[in-house]
């Protein structure tokens, strides 16, 4: 984004800020399927945490953390991870999304459902983390910002 | 919640509105909306619905706000109404 003017602390600010959302962010994905939270509230902080260091930093600080080509495939492998999880367990003769039915020896159908659940909700939270950076990148891209 | 703290997030939320639509400065006003975003986040978890207050203080106060101020920026800062 274009800038105003130079300022180490704002920088100094969300770099100090930054990973540690970042953190809170995977801990509301790995918590969600039995507390607060879940999938897309975990990716829209995954989201924040990125696009802090963005308006801070501009373009070239940015470049080191998330590549702008980077998010269209984040998007779609957190896609894939979703649908993917769904259709093999349609394949193993349950339903779509049915968690029992997934193909993982030596798990009891709780646990099954335990972990499918998870899976879900990192593709949940991968595709809403990339599709919200890549709105950002859309919006500021005919701005000259460095 | 104790409803003496509740009183004064419900005034503090409609201030926030009233100058929010007020407002000249379009930058103050995206500021406006996110507190008001956050103290309704406030509102939702002591009344009881926690999910939702989280959604809300992360998209409202969080990913719409940083939206808003590159909308700002690329557009003119001030109000013409």
């Amino acid at each position: 984004m274009r800038r105003q003017f130079e300022s180490p602390i704002v920088l100094l600010g969300a770099r100090l800020l930054s990973p540690y959302i970042m953190v809170f962010g995977w801990y509301v994905i790995i918590h969600g399927h039995y507390s607060p939270g879940g999938g897309f509230q975990g990716g829209a902080l995954l989201a924040a945490s990125v696009l802090l260091i963005r308006v801070a930093g501009g373009r070239r600080v940015a470049r080191l953390q998330i590549q702008e080509f980077a998010t269209t495939p984040l998007a779609i492998i957190g896609v894939v991870i979703y649908f993917a999880t769904g259709l093999v367990s349609m394949a193993m003769g349950g339903y779509f999304l049915d968690y029992s039915a997934l193909p993982i020896p030596g798990m009891d159908p709780a646990w099954l459902r335990y972990t499918g659940i998870l899976i879900i909700e990192v593709g949940i939270g991968l595709a809403v983390m990339a599709i919200l950076v890549m709105i950002y990148d859309n919006m500021v891209r005919g701005e000259d910002y460095d | 919640m104790i409803w003496e703290i509740e009183l004064i997030i419900y005034i503090f939320l409609a201030l926030s509105a009233v100058v929010a639509l007020e407002v000249k400065d379009l930058l103050v006003a995206v500021v406006m909306m996110t507190i008001f975003s956050f103290l309704m986040a406030l509102l939702f978890v002591a009344m009881g619905a926690i999910d939702v207050g989280f959604t809300e203080a992360v998209i409202g106060a969080g990913v719409t706000g940083i939206l808003f101020v590159v909308v700002v920026f690329q557009t003119s800062r001030k109000s013409n109404d």
